[in-house]
């Protein structure tokens, strides 16, 4: 049985103009020890679908329909007690922005060992002990657990999340927009790091960025996400040398290619439809280039092309068989 | 050949460290935050040349010291655009009316020379800056959210007194708007910045820069904080704006994969100081300096089979305020031998216009060699 599988899952948040459907229908399925990424332009609804899955959407955000099921149970439906024992100890999350995930005024090795009393139930030392192996793991000096986040770079903060999401052995971890504020050399060496860890710990990973070189480097199957739905899923590898979708395919142009000739890469020209009134057909129709009539009025489904890559397009033949 | 636009020299700016009370009886020397320490580069007429580095390096501050929004506290920084004409002109006939220099010595200067940034009182600064622009890294803070996109871009217009009447500034922010792509103007220009999306807040940045019409922009990551998929749209519009404009770039990145694409010559930033510099292509195709390979090795690619060996620098960057002696990359550098611990490395062309500075290339002393001309 897979790991976690999200079926059909629906998102909306409530706003003063109406509903707004950030995701809208997506599946997928990750096993024991697979790194999945996320993909997509900001508001394509790719860091809700994983809060959805943690259940730490904000007040005005639900979970419209569609079942998560991780280890077992429906996320959807778990609340209260049972949520919280499940969060952190079984499912963690490192967040954009490591700069401000941090509390300013605990010493980090407070805020690493916190999780790991309240779930674990033993005493500090205890605690303590598994924080300086969290850190030399990370690859900071473990003499640093005593000092505030303010006087780690934005690197090493960075680490600091990875050490906290690690605290309690979760089965799965969620990375939103992990190096996305950091220098190239130090998101190499996050990279270098998530990586290593993944393959280490046998760690289930869910990597969201709108960076797809990022994903590519750390996931084995990625997923792209346009319009609150998943376009086209397939391994990193297929995903580059065969995209399908047309959005996909004008993600990868939009790419500066620093291995290849100096051209200008094509950019995707317009924006996002509005979610509280999304199109009636596919969603990406306005933009694409290949829109014809059937496109603003049927909306096509996420079908397998070829074997082990999914894609939604109209233009796209199904695999036969 | 093509005119210089910009030449900066040995351009330094230093921070004063504060210090304690107990540290102030210890020790009576002034400590520096050495941010930018000694950069040399020009800028030609039409040109795209881009800095870049890691955050810290000190591109911004190098940016900003050009305009004077951060003080430069050595070196030169010299204009040679058409805007400086009049300006320069005000200010030799101030010199000659002093006697400070003579009429035939004026008229030399003012067909040879450049103008002299650093020299400008305010006044004359702030005239300059008409022609000399910025554009700021992010578009969601860098707006005023209670001022129209009008206002935003009248202002400028507004605080220089140009435009006589409301009107005259109103043609000229249509104008503006059309240039910057957010079309058609007049259904833009009154919304508020958080009406528009991102690279339309970019272009309403961009617009603000056009307003005043001016001949060199520095652009300090314009597209860091987009989506890829419409970054290449805000590049090519600056590309569009040199060609139809004549506006020359410095253009400020960490993005080496956008800076490939976009620019004619790049320097490499490194703990305030270029260490290598030249035509793009050469300096991403051939690098020389460590660092600069090190920098795109680590460019993350989505073909699996690029991904060749990564040159991960351990460690982050020094402390401007604690620069290392010798070559300031040697505790992170792969390749360091012993001199590079002592001896800071001179600058060497290693093949027309691409330069570096590194104890492992050889060549002909690069000028402006940024060591010695401190001596």
């Amino acid at each position: 049985m897979a790991l976690l599988e999200v079926q059909g899952l629906r998102t909306y948040f409530k706003t003063q103009e109406g509903t707004l459907k950030a995701v809208d229908g997506i599946d997928f399925m990750l096993e024991k020890g697979q790194a999945m990424g996320l993909a997509g332009e900001s508001g394509c609804g790719k860091t809700t679908a994983a809060l959805s899955i943690m259940k730490l959407l904000p007040a005005n955000g639900y979970i419209a329909g569609g079942r998560i099921n991780f280890m077992g149970q429906d996320m959807a439906k778990v609340t209260g007690d049972k949520l919280r024992a499940i969060r952190w100890r079984d499912i963690s999350i490192i967040f954009q922005g490591a700069m401000n995930a941090l509390n300013p005024v605990k010493r980090v090795g407070e805020q690493i060992t916190e999780p790991i009393i309240l779930h674990e139930k033993v005493d500090e030392a205890v605690a303590m002990k598994r924080a300086k192996e969290l850190f030399e793991m990370v690859g900071i000096n473990p003499n640093r657990i005593r000092e505030y986040p303010h006087e780690f770079s934005g690197g090493m903060r960075q680490r600091v999340m990875i050490a906290m999401a690690l605290a309690c052995k979760p089965r799965l971890v969620i990375a939103d927009e992990p190096t996305t504020a950091l220098d190239v050399m130090i998101q190499a060496q996050i990279i270098s790091l998530l990586k290593n860890l993944q393959k280490e710990l046998d760690l289930a990973m869910i990597v969201i960025s709108h960076d797809l070189s990022v994903l590519a480097e750390t996931c084995e199957q990625l997923s792209i996400m346009y319009a609150g739905k998943i376009v086209e899923r397939a391994s990193s590898a297929e995903v580059f040398e065969d995209p399908q979708q047309p959005y996909t395919k004008g993600l990868i142009a939009a790419f500066p290619n620093i291995h290849g000739k100096k051209i200008m890469p094509a950019s995707i020209a317009g924006n996002p439809p509005n979610l509280i009134r999304a199109p009636l057909g596919c969603r990406f129709a306005e933009r694409c280039f290949m829109a014809k009539e059937v496109c603003l009025k049927e909306e096509p489904k996420l079908v397998e092309v070829k074997p082990g890559h999914w894609a939604a397009c109209h233009f796209v033949p199904p695999l036969r068989g | 050949m093509v005119k210089d636009i910009l030449v900066v020299k040995d351009l330094q700016v230093w921070f004063p460290m504060r210090t304690g009370f107990i540290q102030s009886l210890v020790s009576k020397e002034q400590r520096w935050v050495k941010a930018v320490d000694g950069v040399s580069f020009n800028i030609k007429d039409r040109e795209i040349f881009c800095l870049v580095g890691e955050s810290g390096c000190g591109k911004t501050t190098t940016g900003k010291a050009i305009l004077r929004l951060v003080e430069p506290t050595g070196g030169k920084v010299k204009y040679y655009g058409e805007g400086k004409n009049t300006l320069m002109k005000e200010m030799l006939e101030d010199a000659v009316s002093k006697g400070k220099v003579t009429k035939e010595q004026a008229a030399k200067m003012m067909a040879e020379g450049g103008l002299d940034v650093r020299a400008l009182q305010k006044g004359r600064m702030k005239r300059l800056r008409q022609k000399m622009q910025i554009i700021f890294q992010d578009p969601y803070e860098s707006l005023n959210p209670k001022q129209s996109i009008y206002d935003i871009i009248a202002e400028p217009l507004v605080v220089n007194g140009i435009g006589a009447n409301e009107a005259e500034r109103e043609k000229r922010v249509v104008k503006a708007l059309d240039d910057a792509g957010l079309r058609p103007p007049k259904d833009f220009m009154w919304r508020y910045p958080h009406e528009v999306s991102g690279g339309q807040r970019q272009r309403v940045g961009i617009a603000g820069a056009l307003v005043l019409q001016p001949e060199f922009l520095v652009a300090d990551e314009p597209v860091s904080m987009l989506d890829v998929s419409i970054r290449s749209e805000i590049l090519k519009l600056m590309l569009d704006l040199r060609e139809q404009k004549g506006l020359a770039f410095l253009f400020i990145t960490h993005d080496l994969g956008v800076a490939y694409v976009f620019s004619d010559r790049i320097g490499i930033m490194y703990l305030g100081k270029i260490v290598e510099l030249g035509p793009t292509e050469e300096v991403v195709k051939q690098p020389k300096h460590p660092y600069t390979k090190a920098l795109i090795s680590v460019v993350p690619t989505p073909d699996p089979e690029m991904r060749r060996d990564k040159i991960i620098l351990k460690g982050e960057r020094p402390d401007p305020a604690n620069i290392p002696p010798g070559c300031r990359f040697h505790p992170r550098c792969p390749f360091v031998m012993d001199i590079c611990r002592k001896e800071a490395p001179k600058a060497v062309f290693v093949s027309e216009g691409h330069w570096v500075s590194c104890h492992l290339e050889t060549g002909t002393p690069a000028e402006p060699p940024p060591e010695e001309k401190k001596a």
